[in-house]
């Protein structure tokens, strides 16, 4: 599995007086099993990004490649890209329709021409992987609690068993502790199930903890593309564009200039914690 | 300003028929003094009841059992509900779903009309209510075409105008980005310190609270904890058990006292955790 | 994007005509209906396009914008020419293939399409250069006679100017609900009509769901603001006749008349 986005542009309303690039030369390339960050305020164009990822989107130009083959290639079979990059969107819970939650996680294998037994079991491994209780399986959706009904959204995604999984804000509007079971659940199917990730969101303090690989944009163009300690460095660039460091960074920068000898590419908690230990053990 | 005396709100639950299925007891024995002039937080995992607390401040919901007293005005008086609700005023989540004008400036006037205020001091209050929440470049523009945050502030803005006492933010920043989010919350402070409007923020966002005069913290509809800001975040394992969490810097301080550092708890910002530190280098 | 559509969308500019009253501007559309009906002539229509272009001219909104909105109309055009062009009895011009082309024909083909433009310009240049809210004023105004009879004016009034803002929010939500299931490899493009109905209901559902949960969080927030109805409430845009909307009401009066002398003259 991979994805290569090659010199992809996009305007929106093009020919029309409201014509803007949402998307300026974007070059990306993403191998199985990574676990990328894709960072960005909002309009920076990364739901245009990710849109273009499962052929929702054309570019206006450029190309974008799934396994080495041209996504817009007319022979290109898109229903078979959709069901290996899955896109769960911001809110997908707003998605759900069916009578029960079972039937709506059927819904995708459905759609991919699956036997009806074939659809059930991964409709049922899907719920699994979410953690969902046996018990609501036959509930309504719109009975659960918010964090409930997105684990159902998201695995009615993963039904159609993806190989790399796109998740827009999967945390948006959840409280603390939805939003640790909500990552948790993610670095799990990373972890354990192999699912490549891209988790899009705009908050650093989100993702450091997890991500192996942080791509940052900004008006429609890739601004870095690099390891999380990499792309912190750059706090100044990140502030300008309306982003910041994870607040431990900050944090230890303060400690660096009052006089600690703390190292300050340290990103997260556990990391920040080690390192002032060791220099109070001294 | 406001007090509640032995708050219970219960609702009736039905089934699809129409059948009673049971009673939730969303609101329980809940007593709250805010005195005018204070910033108080009310933090709570969703589905805490928090959201419905605030309801009854301004008359949207009526007390099952119990008293809600604004500005010495009962909320079960019906004669008085309008004056209430013009004291108390009120922000939602969705930024989307409570501005009701095509053009900002005729939203903001949306509550004066409402109330009879005449013409010429309508825009007089819209202009110093856009003023103070920072908009007034945006008067002429429609809703459609501004950021999750700026909507927030124009819906603040739309309430201000009300020249309310006191205003109820219901989780206000839950949908917005980071920057919509701290555009907000500046606009709260500024209303609460500028104007001394008594503000009531309903959040489940930890860094948002550590200003407030006073914290408390629901679940299963009852205050389940009480007190300044400092009190509040000393007790990181408790609010753990509640869903919630505590911001970074009060967290990574509480992992280093567990390894056995003497630092102080509730350690709320970065300048105090670094004095802490300084102190114990010395 | 779908927030931009052109239907009924108000161009922001300065001129004479956005600042009018909009009793003025609705009066006025009226006005120019009844006279591009009325006339039958050719300086009629020269008459009534002089007064159109005026307008627009004075409206500042460019030619090119008032036609984008010509295009979805384009359609309906074309078959009202071509069937009053070649379905009209009377004198052949000339034929084509078996169908004949009559005199009578193709002056009512170009009349047909004649009015059909002015109708659609006449009434976008009125939405273009009128705010909604301002149009729905206008209308509440125009309509309060209709108190009187029980007709709930300011509710219908406030009904439109809702539903306005709504249209945009709820046409992107739409998209953004299609594409997410499309990501679940939903089909909402091919198969039969009745398949293609069933197939929409992974989209109506959310879509009615999340209109009912934006209604009930409207209805909350404009209670929490003091709403209740159109008793008592005041104006923060008050409809004020100006001397230009009196100078308006003269010419349309002017225009009215000369184009019923005019343009029903005989030749």
């Amino acid at each position: 599995m991979s994805i290569i986005l090659d010199h992809v542009n996009y305007i929106y309303d093009e020919d029309t007086a409201m014509a803007h690039a949402a998307l300026t030369d974007v070059n990306i390339k993403i191998d199985a099993g990574e676990f990328i960050g894709l960072i960005g305020h909002t309009g920076s164009g990364k739901s245009t990004l990710i849109q273009h990822m499962n052929g929702l989107v054309k570019p206006t130009s450029g190309t974008v490649y799934f396994d080495g083959k041209d996504i817009s290639d007319p022979e290109f079979d898109r229903k078979a890209l959709r069901a290996k990059v899955g896109l769960v969107f911001q809110y997908p819970e707003h998605q759900l329709f069916e009578t029960d939650c079972f039937k709506d996680v059927c819904f995708g294998p459905k759609n991919l021409g699956l036997s009806q037994k074939e659809v059930e079991l991964r409709a049922y491994e899907a719920l699994k992987q979410v953690g969902f209780d046996d018990d609501y399986f036959y509930q309504s959706p719109f009975d659960l609690s918010g964090g409930q009904k997105r684990r159902v959204a998201i695995a009615g995604v993963l039904a159609m068993k993806p190989e790399i999984l796109i998740l827009d804000e999967p945390t948006a509007g959840l409280d603390p502790k939805g939003r640790e079971d909500i990552l948790g659940l993610i670095k799990k199917l990373h972890d354990e199930v192999g699912i490549t990730i891209i988790l899009v969101s705009h908050s650093m303090d989100d993702v450091a903890d997890y991500v192996g690989r942080i791509i940052v944009m900004n008006k429609g163009k890739v601004v870095f593309d690099d390891v999380p300690k990499e792309v912190f460095r750059h706090r100044q660039e990140l502030e300008s564009i309306g982003l910041a460091a994870p607040q431990v960074t900050y944090v230890m920068q303060e400690l660096k200039a009052s006089g600690f000898d703390v190292d300050i590419d340290v990103t997260t908690l556990d990391e920040a914690k080690n390192e002032i230990l060791r220099v109070f053990s001294k | 300003m406001i007090r509640t005396d032995k708050l219970v709100f219960e609702y009736i639950r039905r089934d699809e028929e129409g059948n009673v299925e049971g009673i939730t007891r969303a609101v329980d024995d809940v007593n709250i003094d805010v005195r005018p002039g204070q910033f108080i937080a009310v933090l709570g995992h969703n589905g805490s009841g928090k959201s419905t607390l605030a309801k009854h401040f301004n008359a949207l919901l009526y007390p099952t059992d119990g008293e809600v007293i604004v500005d010495g005005m009962n909320t079960r008086d019906s004669e008085k509900i309008w004056d209430i609700r013009q004291e108390a005023g009120m922000i939602f989540q969705n930024p989307d779903n409570q501005i009701i004008g095509q053009v900002v400036e005729e939203d903001v006037g949306f509550g004066p009309e409402n109330m009879g205020v005449p013409t010429e001091e309508i825009w007089e209050r819209v202009d110093e209510s856009l003023r103070a929440v920072n908009m007034l470049d945006f008067r002429k523009s429609s809703p459609n075409h501004l950021s999750g945050g700026q909507k927030q502030r124009v819906s603040i803005a739309g309430v201000i105008a009300m020249h309310p006492k006191c205003i109820i933010m219901d989780e206000p920043t839950a949908m917005l980005d980071p920057n919509g989010r701290k555009d907000v919350i500046r606009a709260a402070r500024a209303l609460n310190s500028v104007e001394g409007i008594t503000v009531i923020l309903i959040t489940h966002y930890m860094e948002e609270v550590i200003y407030a005069d006073k914290v408390f913290v629901m679940d299963k509809g009852h205050v389940e904890m009480q007190g300044t800001p400092k009190e509040i975040f000393s007790q990181v394992d408790k609010l753990k058990e509640l869903r919630l969490g505590v911001p970074q810097v009060t967290l990574l301080a509480h992992e280093l006292k567990k390894s056995g550092l003497p630092l102080p708890d509730g350690i709320l910002t970065k300048e105090e955790f670094v004095e802490e530190l300084k102190k114990l280098k010395r | 994007m779908l927030r931009d559509i052109t239907l009924g969308q108000y161009y922001r500019t300065e001129s004479i005509i956005h600042k009018l009253d909009p009793r003025v501007k609705i009066v006025g559309t009226f006005v120019f209906l009844v006279a591009i009906f009325m006339v039958n002539n050719a300086i009629g229509y020269a008459i009534a396009g002089l007064f159109l272009a005026m307008n627009i001219k004075l409206s500042n909104v460019p030619v090119r914008f008032i036609f984008r909105g010509m295009r979805s109309i384009f359609l309906l055009l074309m078959i009202s020419v071509l069937f009053n062009l070649f379905l009209t009895p009377g004198d052949p011009m000339f034929t084509v293939w078996k169908i004949k082309v009559t005199k009578e024909g193709l002056k009512l083909a170009a009349k047909m399409a004649v009015r059909l433009v002015f109708l659609i310009t006449g009434s976008s240049l009125m939405t273009l250069t009128t705010t909604p809210n301002n149009l729905t004023d206008g209308l509440e105004s125009i309509l309060k006679p209709l108190k009187l009879v029980h007709v709930p004016v300011h509710e219908i009034s406030m009904m439109m100017s809702i539903a306005l803002r709504f249209i945009p929010i709820l046409l992107e939500e739409t998209d953004k609900i299609m594409k997410a299931q499309m990501a679940r490899c939903a089909d909402f493009e091919s198969g039969s009509i009745i398949n293609r109905a069933k197939n929409m209901v992974p989209l109506l559902v959310p879509l009615f769901i999340s209109a009912f949960r934006r209604a009930m969080d409207l209805a909350m927030a404009m209670e929490a603001r003091c709403y209740r109805g159109g008793e008592g409430r005041t104006k923060m845009k008050p409809l004020v006749y100006h001397k230009e909307d009196k100078v308006a009401y003269v010419v349309l009066v002017l225009f009215l008349i000369i184009c019923v002398a005019v343009g029903r003259m005989k030749f």
